[in-house]
């Protein structure tokens, strides 16, 4: 028959992984040619610490993009993150897990209610999201002029600086969790469901998904994620900072990284190992970048000309499929 | 699975169903033994979509009662109705393109080992389940957008088959295949009828009506005209049944003769990807009425001829000279309008007033060329030409009637002058009077020397209101008919019980 001899035996790597081996290709010639090196220690471990905090945000912001949802909380949700971290340790060794449950606690609760008003209020997501991470702000800027609490030295040392050869120990959490959210969209009825309820909620309904309860349970993964990237901030930066997640605009960053990374803006296509592809892409181009001393506001346009290069390059692909 | 019982599968009693007071359905019984094939045919809103959305729970019947496996059932909604047993098969594939075949098969109820997806298992098990009809070709993980619509369809019978459904609905099955497609589908359906599986199968298309099915069912006006065994019967008594309606409304005087034109816009073998060589010839001071089924290439050649969706292959003049309507905005310059089927959705736009909505097309082509205020004066004088009742101009429009809302969109296209128009289905959801005023108004503007198109699926609406009928099928011409034809000429045309006439 015609249309089986079209089929290709399996999906062939994300184009992200192309784009980023030529990006270090390219970035290593040109740091050489001025002179520098660009996969050296300390260059290497920086941009692996830089992909380990956007990462986590960006795997979490996966999920609830695949289901045909998005958060735009996600950068309040560090902050605040941070805070809890810091000043529930305040400094103490013994506090870590109690602060890390707490955390969790936080940041799912947030992300229960973005959930809840997605689905049950039907408010749509970006206003949903946006909604509930202004209301963040408002708390954190009332609350905070500036870092507060002291993170435990232990996870300082253990999150923020150790290192396993080059790769940093935060690295290997991202790691972790990208095989987890990896293992739950590939191997759970959760993770089916939810990709179908991004491809085609009508169709899932149909099927006897029931979508709001997955889409809920995404959102809450989501902000734990952003949770996570809460923790390992404050390990690096030895304090809550109130205005941590927006200045490192981790909200659109994750989500560039997301659609970069192949996974489909509007959902039901796409995962996670692409997003730590886009993750790593960012990172890179942000080291070659800080290798050759380019200005800051150079570089934000090199990043929006490679964001919209990529979504364009997915745009034809999918335009070339339809056809 | 047990043997079927000897009663039927399923028995539908006096099913009624209105919607906002108009009367759809009305009293219709119905049949379908284990392992039958039982064909519902009937003219569009005959009623057949909603009776089977009846039987497969996507409406409660305002009456009557739906008996299925021996017990009267009243399903909640489509997934009560396909956990009880009963799957249906859409015109529009209920599948996720980026998945695979065993992932859309099993979505909903994934089998699971030690609470993780058993993805082997689920392969194994769709692959079995293909085999089962006969599909030995199609893997199991491919992603079922890579796949032809044929197969498609195979995955979509695959999913209702692993829900255990005793009987399926197929909704025009055949709508979306290529011929040799269809053969496949009929060996489908009988391994199906094979394995006890009760069918019913909806379809505009004689032809497969009568190598599958084994009773048919007439549907028209919401009621049933009769069951008949379909070795009883002939192509010729099913068309009577479905239409013998009296022409009884008035329509305006056709055109005389010496008020036909030249002909302004003519087609040759023209053709896209719905449509293939079309011969059509349109011309100054007629109506054209276009008949045929949903699906058969009316709209398509209205949105080709407009731009919508350009002809890819063919010749097109307009008064002679040779044009290329590649956008909407070229059709309009070339004195080309087109009010479109679906009024909500592409006719008007709701939150604005009445004279927005009028102005909308001239301000977006001619901007340039007239005064505003001109432009603004000429279109209140056509509002109120139209006859638009009980409505400021101010007024947002989607407070308006269908009928005046209708007005209002013949107001927008009036204020361009244009010389064809071409009308979509313009009374459907419109009340009598309204119906009648636009009929006067389309007769009119071709008695001014406008070329007019009008597709309609109210066969007394086309038989009095054109000139001339050409039929549509299948996305081709099936034929051309005076003035006078018989609805029955027209249906037989429409469904290719008659040979098509030589050309």
């Amino acid at each position: 028959m015609s249309a089986l001899s079209l089929l290709p035996a399996r999906r062939s790597v994300p184009g992200v992984f192309v784009a980023l081996t030529l990006t270090l290709t390219i970035g290593w010639l040109v740091v050489l040619l001025d002179g520098g090196q660009l996969f050296n220690q300390s260059t290497t471990v920086s941009l692996l610490h830089v992909a380990a905090g956007l990462g986590l945000v960006a795997v979490g912001q996966t999920l609830v993009i695949l289901g045909g949802s998005l958060d735009l909380s996600v950068a309040y949700v560090i902050s605040l993150s941070t805070l809890v971290a810091a000043e529930t340790m305040n400094g103490s060794d013994g506090a870590v897990l109690p602060a890390i449950g707490l955390v969790l606690v936080v940041s799912a609760g947030v992300g229960l209610l973005n959930g809840l008003l997605v689905t049950r209020f039907r408010v749509n997501a970006f206003i949903a999201t946006l909604g509930v991470g202004l209301l963040l702000k408002g708390y954190l800027d009332n609350g905070y002029d500036g870092p507060a609490g002291t993170t435990a030295p232990s996870l300082v040392q253990a999150l923020g600086y150790q290192r396993v050869g080059p790769v940093p120990v935060s690295f290997l959490l991202l790691i972790a969790v990208t095989a987890a959210a990896w293992f739950a969209l590939s191997r759970t009825r959760f993770g089916h469901h939810l990709v179908a309820v991004g491809g085609d909620p009508e169709v899932a309904r149909l099927s006897g998904v029931r979508n709001d309860r997955v889409l809920v349970t995404a959102h809450v993964l989501c902000s734990m994620c952003a949770g996570l990237a809460g923790i390992y901030l404050a390990s690096r930066l030895g304090s809550g900072a109130p205005r941590v997640g927006t200045e490192g605009l981790y909200d659109l960053e994750s989500i560039a990284a997301v659609v970069i990374g192949g996974t489909a803006l509007a959902g039901g296509r796409g995962g996670v190992i692409g997003t730590v592809g886009g993750v790593l892409l960012l990172a890179s181009i942000d080291a070659i970048f800080n290798q050759l001393e380019v200005d800051a506001f150079f570089k934000q346009v090199i990043r929006g000309v490679i964001i919209i290069a990529a979504v364009a390059v997915y745009a034809r692909r999918a335009m070339r499929k339809a056809a | 699975m047990s043997d079927p019982p000897p009663t039927p599968l399923l028995t539908l009693r006096g099913i009624g169903k209105s919607f906002l007071g108009v009367r759809v359905l009305d009293g219709v019984d119905l049949d379908v033994a284990p392992g039958e094939v039982h064909a519902v045919v009937g003219e569009n809103g005959a009623g057949k979509s909603t009776l089977m959305k009846i039987v497969s729970g996507g409406y409660a019947p305002d009456g009557g009662t739906v008996e299925f496996a021996g017990a009267t059932r009243t399903f909640r909604g489509p997934r009560d109705a396909q956990r009880a047993g009963i799957g249906i098969i859409h015109q529009e594939f209920n599948l996720l393109p980026e998945r695979t075949v065993a992932e859309n098969v099993y979505l909903g109820h994934e089998p699971v080992r030690r609470g993780l997806v058993d993805r082997r298992g689920m392969l194994d098990r769709t692959t079995r389940l293909l085999a089962s009809i006969g599909e030995t070709t199609l893997p199991a993980d491919a992603r079922v957008g890579q796949l032809g619509v044929a197969q498609q369809q195979v995955v979509e019978i695959a999913k209702a088959l692993a829900l255990d459904a005793r009987l399926l609905i197929m909704d025009e099955p055949t709508a979306a295949l290529a011929d040799h497609e269809v053969e496949l589908l009929y060996g489908l359906v009988r391994r199906l009828q094979e394995r006890g599986i009760g069918l019913l199968y909806v379809s505009h298309r004689l032809a497969e009506v009568f190598d599958l099915s084994g009773r048919i069912t007439v549907l028209k006006d919401g009621r049933r005209v009769t069951t008949v065994d379909t070795a009883d019967t002939t192509a010729d008594q099913l068309v009577r049944h479905m239409v013998g309606r009296e022409l009884s409304s008035y329509y305006p005087d056709r055109a005389a003769p010496e008020d036909r034109g030249p002909v302004r816009l003519n087609l040759r073998d023209a053709g896209n990807r719905k449509l293939r060589d079309v011969n059509l010839q349109l011309r100054a001071g007629e109506v054209l009425g276009i008949g045929g089924l949903q699906g058969s290439g009316r709209s398509a050649l209205a949105r080709a001829i407009f731009g919508v969706s350009p002809f890819t292959t063919g010749d097109v003049t307009l008064d002679d000279r040779p044009v290329r309507l590649r956008s909407p905005r070229t059709a309009m310059r070339a004195g080309i309008a087109y009010v479109t089927e679906d009024r909500k959705g592409e006719g008007i736009v709701p939150r604005q007033s009445v004279l927005d909505n009028a102005l909308l097309a001239s301000r977006a082509v001619f901007a340039a060329r007239s005064g505003r205020a001109a432009r603004t004066a000429r279109v209140r004088e056509l509002l109120a030409a139209v006859e638009i009742r009980g409505a400021g101009d101010d007024q947002e429009i989607r407070f308006l009637s269908g009928g005046n809302q209708q007005k209002v969109v013949l107001a927008r296209w009036l204020a361009l002058n244009p010389r064809i128009l071409l009308f979509d289905e313009p009374t459907r959801g419109i009340d009598v009077g309204a119906k009648s005023a636009i009929h006067d108004l389309v007769r009119r503007l071709a008695r001014d020397g406008a070329a007019v198109l009008m597709i309609s699926s109210d066969l007394p609406e086309l038989l009095g209101m054109s000139d001339r009928i050409v039929v549509m099928r299948d996305g081709h011409v099936a034929g051309e008919l005076p003035a006078g034809a018989t609805e029955e000429e027209v249906v037989a045309l429409a469904v290719g019980a008659v040979r098509e006439p030589v050309q």
